[in-house]
């Protein structure tokens, strides 16, 4: 029972994980632009939700309703005046650019909010906790988050292969130019993607604030986490990507059970291993 | 006289330093079915291309219904009423071949082109519909290919190389059909290999050698000879 309650308790993290990664993928899929200021844009959407959250005296979770509106803005506005500039056929300016970004916003957060680490208080349901069997019990918050995770993945499928938008995703990801014959505009049609993917960030950003200390430092480790999510699952597909998450999530919990200081090692391990054995990931959906 | 519906005026294009058009100009009335022929790289391709706003032009080197529209992107051109069947199809494989067609419906021009028009105009497609547009026949490609140009309610199609990799049968099965899509009032641009299935669908044509006009005239009018010396004299 002991060790069921561990992968019970990782999977549920791995949720978390397969959040950081839904945007990275997302955008990879999309326009082939690997953005390494990933992590520190979901670290900017917790401060985001912590201004929210103070100046309003609101729940955590409510603040959500308000970061996601600001968040997507902000990622329309990136893609606009920045990402799409670096777009081509070569794959390096959008890389360095976002390193940059990354560089950017740690410093820019360190200016305004200090090192100081940060946590969002979202009252007694961070404490709650629902019974499921003799000695099993799981947290109501990371079950939230679990539930949540599992809610953004099938609405971002639904929205790429039920609707004009994701149909528009698709064509501008398969033949950029042939889709302006259509009359879709690239341009426009990035930065509506990276505005869905500031919206995954914005709630990624969110429950992670409000689950662990935050401060302007820790972005690239959730962007590490969310690639190897994304390559774990394999690229190209969402359901594949929560997978991934949560293979993470178990592999770290089992780490540390073994040892507290092999948390991260396991994760990395475990998707080393994933790497070795299939390289095209779990599920892979990328064709060509 | 009305004025033509797109007058292409002393057309340049290049590629880097490479220059394929030289001062192309052309004409196309409303209703009128214009053919280009010309060898390989003559540059018909690059002269749709550039009409499609896909290579960026003199502001004022393509009009379209009196508007110059040298310097818009492509998305602003389709939306005026000028669709590209680009060469070699190109269709989005990973979409099904009713949103290839949906895709290119989106910006909802009027006119009489919707997804029940095209399926009566290639019925096969109806049965096809959602499968993934790779797993269909080329020549079944080519018609999505067109119904999608078709789905942007267009003024003017521009059809680039249709006949290319396609059984002679299934061509002139397509060619068929180009009558029925002309009677609903729109004007054709056709680039072609073949000669004679260009001279027939066509009432104009423009033959290309070298990113040059070499020449042009009422297809009744040219002779054979003329148009294999506009095809290979130096």
């Amino acid at each position: 029972m002991h060790w069921v309650n561990i992968i019970l308790q990782g999977a549920l993290t791995g949720g978390l994980y397969a959040l950081f990664a839904a945007g990275l993928s997302l955008i990879f899929g999309v326009m082939r632009l690997v953005n390494i200021a990933h992590g520190d844009l979901i670290v900017v959407a917790a401060y985001v939700a912590l201004m929210v959250t103070s100046a309003l005296a609101i729940n955590p979770l409510m603040s959500i309703i308000i970061v996601i509106p600001i968040m997507a803005a902000i990622g329309y506005a990136l893609q606009r005046l920045l990402l799409n500039r670096t777009l081509g056929n070569d794959l390096l300016p959008p890389l360095l650019v976002t390193f940059g970004l990354s560089v950017i916003i740690q410093n820019g957060l360190l200016e305004l909010f200090t090192a100081d680490s940060r946590k969002l208080q979202a009252g007694s349901v961070e404490v709650d906790s629902i019974a499921i069997g003799p000695g099993l019990a799981v947290g109501t918050l990371p079950l939230i988050q679990f539930v949540v995770a599992i809610a953004v993945i099938a609405a971002l499928q639904a929205i790429f292969y039920r609707t004009a938008l994701g149909r528009a995703f698709r064509a501008t990801s398969d033949d950029r130019a042939v889709a302006q014959l259509m009359g879709l505009d690239n341009r426009h049609v990035y930065a509506l993607a990276m505005a869905l993917c500031m919206a995954v960030v914005a709630i990624a950003g969110v429950l992670l604030a409000v689950r662990a200390n935050f401060d302007p430092s820790i972005g690239p480790a959730r962007l590490i986490f969310g690639f190897e999510a994304v390559i774990i699952g394999g690229l190209g597909s969402m359901w594949g990507t929560l997978a991934g998450g949560i293979i993470l999530g178990i592999a770290q919990a089992i780490g540390a059970e073994i040892n507290p200081g092999w948390q991260l090692l396991a994760g990395h391990l475990a998707f080393l291993l994933i790497v070795a054995i299939r390289p095209e990931g779990l599920f892979p959906k990328v064709q060509g | 006289m009305p004025e033509a519906l797109l007058e292409v005026r002393a057309l340049d294009a290049h590629y880097g330093d490479f220059q394929a058009l030289f001062g192309v100009s052309l004409k196309v009335e409303a209703g009128q079915v214009v053919a280009v022929i010309g060898a390989n790289g003559a540059g018909k391709t690059t002269l749709l291309q550039s009409i499609a706003g896909l290579m960026g032009a003199r502001h004022d080197a393509i009009v379209f219904e009196g508007a110059p529209i040298g310097e818009e992107p492509s998305h602003a051109v389709v939306a005026r009423g000028v669709a590209l069947v680009p060469e070699g199809r190109r269709l989005f494989p990973s979409l099904t071949v009713e949103e290839n067609l949906l895709i290119g419906g989106q910006l909802a021009r009027p006119g009489p082109w919707n997804l029940q028009r095209v399926y009566g105009l290639f019925p096969v497609l109806l049965e096809r519909r959602k499968q993934p547009s790779p797993s269909l026949s080329g020549g079944q490609q080519q018609m999505v290919a067109i119904g999608r140009a078709l789905m942007s309610n267009p003024k003017l199609l521009l059809c680039d190389e249709i006949s290319l990799g396609l059984a002679p049968i299934i061509v002139r099965d397509i060619y068929e059909r180009l009558p029925s899509i002309v009677a609903e009032g729109l004007s054709l641009i056709i680039v072609e290999q073949d000669i004679a299935q260009a001279l027939r669908a066509a009432d104009y044509v423009y033959c290309l050698q070298e990113g040059r006009v070499r020449l042009e005239g009422k297809s009744a009018s040219l002779t054979r000879e003329a148009i294999a010396a506009a095809y290979f004299a130096v």
